[in-house]
């Protein structure tokens, strides 16, 4: 793990008169799975979707490999064109919580598309490499069903494929099984482990505490929009030393128990 | 009666054609502004939306006569001259685009706002959104309004009658005019509007259920 | 383009848009009168009716449905006269065909209402004794009544819309005003920019009124 793939400084966002995120740091290097844990309306999924140049931010910057993510530069406050920010979110997989698959199309075609259109690749190829990474997430024999066909947990690994099959430099996961019912959550993590063994770089929010323990290489503890904690995850989650930390980790484990 | 429906027949041919001239030519034109509109009112900013909103609001506001006759008497006085069937289609096209306009809108701000942040992801263009996630998507909700809209646009071309272009509504007023029997020329001409819309109804049925199955969502 | 408004000879017969406004507006509510009659009638008919009945029901909404309002109002202006030996004046008569029209809408609204009304409010009536045909005054048709008042509102402003129509059989409605004034002063685009917000500040405000009225009869009140 050396250089930074994404890179992160004082970023800032407010809706309104709250202040969403206040001035975050945060650096994820090449290989790295970084968990951003914290309780809901700490800026956790906000802070992914800015990564993602989904919403504007209002200060601060976001760079992947070097170059500037939502804008045309730093604190330029210009927004880059569809075209561009196109190019770049290409680079950036993301797993959402509600899956949002495309409900008119197969399993294959949810994944084949970026490639087609985005990447450009010829249909039959974007086809087979769509086939080979539902295959890898378990899903071979579910290459046709549409997403109302398959469960829920399938229905995430299709996202994962989707996300992983444009082979991004970074892959952000925003609560993925918090959707799911509790018997398939395994399967999906499972999926995560995997592709992190490969060497993908992640950046993960989630309330998985073991899952965060075991696969993650370091923990964030995001608190009212800043960074409150960060370490390897046995240090962090094993001792906290906010009381806030404390605390949330506690009504975590009552609810996973 | 069946006699002078037999009779009157002949003469009604050129008439249909007109009707169905003016419905085609109202439905194809409506449907492509009301798509662009009705998209840029669902994406575009405000200081575009607006004047669409408010097209959409009056066209649909006043009566289809009232445009017709503001068209067809208007124009000239502003020095724009139009044959009277072109007046007449220009403003059932209005009245039909912003009916479109709603449609559209309303079939496009169903789709889950996840669905375009997930096109976005997978970095797909504003175009190839619209074009491979959204559009499959809203048709399925737009065709049912649509396609009801359609029947709506052959009944309304019955309007254009009244500032002289000879379609069915008319051609059947001249018959009468002739041969002074009004009752069996109303109910022939009501047959015939009554078939065009059922023949339309039985294929739209198929196109829908064509995109339902589709779409098994 | 060298048209020069002038409105002071268009406001000299301004009456005839208001008197006009007026005989619209009481021409709706008719034929809305009339068309509720006949939806409600034809609703239960429907809801209750055997197949032949449920036929001929269909039948009237289908043939009103597909046919251009502009033939209607003819056939019911020339037409059945002239076949019935009898004649009427030309308000009545367009009153009577926007009746049938609006009827047609109506027993759909209606019969949507009825089966709105859930089963087992229909049981509640029966177990207190009440008759079929009391537990249709008493309890179906006020439950379906309330779920049918927006739709009858906007029924109401569709129908203004459509009294245009009057103007074709020289009914005095707005639009026939509005005409009137156009062929004898030649004041076209006066005539028509003053119509046109005509028709649609009257359209907001009874709707908005409708809206506040519905409120009063909804069932689920705000406390």
């Amino acid at each position: 793990m050396s250089e930074p793939v994404l890179s992160i400084r004082g970023l800032t966002k407010r809706f309104g008169t709250t202040t969403v995120l206040d001035g975050v740091d945060l650096d994820v290097a090449r290989g790295e799975v970084l968990v951003v844990i914290g309780a809901s309306g700490s800026g956790k999924t906000t802070l992914l979707r800015c990564v993602n140049a989904l919403v504007p931010y209002d200060a601060g910057s976001i760079t992947l490999d070097g170059v500037e993510v939502g804008y045309t530069a730093p604190g330029s406050g210009v927004r880059r064109s569809d075209r561009a920010l196109s190019a770049i979110r290409a680079d950036i997989g993301m797993v959402f919580q509600m899956f949002n698959l495309f409900p008119h199309l197969s399993a294959r075609d949810n994944v084949a598309l970026g490639l087609k259109v985005t990447r450009g690749m010829a249909k039959r190829e974007a086809v087979a490499r769509a086939e080979h990474w539902l295959a890898r997430v378990g899903l071979a024999d579910r290459m046709d069903h549409l997403p109302s066909q398959l469960s829920g947990g399938q229905q995430q690994r299709v996202g994962i494929a989707r996300a992983v099959a444009m082979e991004p430099k970074l892959l952000l996961l925003d609560e993925i099984t918090s959707a799911l019912d509790p018997e398939l959550v395994g399967e999906v993590l499972d999926v995560v482990r995997g592709l992190a063994a490969e060497g993908m770089t992640m950046l993960m929010v989630t309330h998985e505490m073991s899952f965060a323990r075991d696969a993650g290489h370091r923990v964030v503890f995001m608190d009212q929009g800043r960074i409150a904690e960060e370490g390897v995850p046995k240090e962090v989650l094993g001792n906290p030393r906010s009381e806030r930390l404390q605390r949330f980790l506690r009504r975590i484990e009552l609810r996973t128990e | 009666m069946i006699e002078a429906m037999i009779y009157a027949l002949p003469f009604l041919g050129q008439g249909f054609l007109v009707t169905l001239a003016v419905s085609g030519l109202v439905v194809a034109g409506s449907l492509v502004l009301g798509l662009v509109l009705g998209t840029a009112l669902a994406f575009g900013p405000v200081w575009l939306g607006l004047p669409i909103r408010a097209f959409a609001d009056t066209a649909r506001a006043i009566p289809l006569i009232v445009l017709i006759f503001t068209v067809y008497y208007g124009l000239p006085a502003l020095g724009v001259n139009l044959s009277p069937f072109w007046a007449a289609v220009a403003a059932l096209t209005l009245f039909k685009t912003g009916h479109v306009i709603e449609i559209v809108r309303g079939a496009i701000t169903s789709i889950a706002a996840g669905q375009m942040e997930a096109a976005k992801a997978i970095g797909l263009s504003f175009v190839d959104r619209l074009r491979y996630v959204i559009f499959p998507q809203a048709v399925r909700r737009f065709l049912p309004p649509w396609i009801n809209s359609v029947t709506d646009s052959v009944k309304g071309s019955a309007l254009v009658s009244l500032v002289g272009v000879v379609d069915l509504m008319m051609a059947i007023q001249q018959v009468i005019g002739r041969t002074y029997q009004p009752m069996p020329l109303y109910l022939l001409g009501a047959i015939i509007y009554i078939a065009v819309n059922a023949s339309l109804s039985v294929t739209s049925r198929r196109l829908e259920a064509r995109f339902a199955r589709v779409v098994a969502s | 383009m060298d048209y020069h408004f002038n409105f002071t000879i268009v406001w000299r017969h301004a009456w005839r848009l208001w008197w006009g406004l007026g005989l619209s507006l009481q021409i709706a509510l008719a034929s809305l009168a009339m068309g509720m009659v006949i939806g409600v009638v034809l609703a239960v008919a429907y809801t209750d009716g055997r197949r032949i009945t449920r036929m001929l029901i269909a039948g009237y909404v289908e043939f009103i449905r597909n046919t251009p309002l502009l033939l209607l109002v003819y056939l019911v202006f020339y037409g059945i006269p002239s076949v019935g030996g009898f004649a009427y004046d030309a308000t009545t008569s367009f009153i009577v065909t926007l009746g049938f029209y609006a009827g047609a809408q109506l027993v759909e609204v209606f019969r949507a209402g009825l089966d709105a009304v859930p089963p087992g409010v229909v049981d509640a009536g029966r177990a207190i004794g009440l008759t079929p045909l009391r537990n249709l005054f008493h309890v179906r048709l006020p439950t379906a009544f309330r779920v049918s008042l927006p739709a009858l509102s906007n029924a109401y402003v569709s129908l203004f819309k459509d009294t245009a129509l009057g103007s074709v059989i020289a009914v005095p409605e707005l639009t026939h005003g509005a005409q009137w004034i156009n062929f004898n002063t030649f004041r076209i685009l006066e005539i028509y920019a003053l119509l046109t917000p005509i028709y649609l500040v009257t359209g907001w405000i009874i709707l908005a009124a409708l809206r506040l009225l519905e409120r009063r009869f909804a069932i689920v009140r705000p406390q």
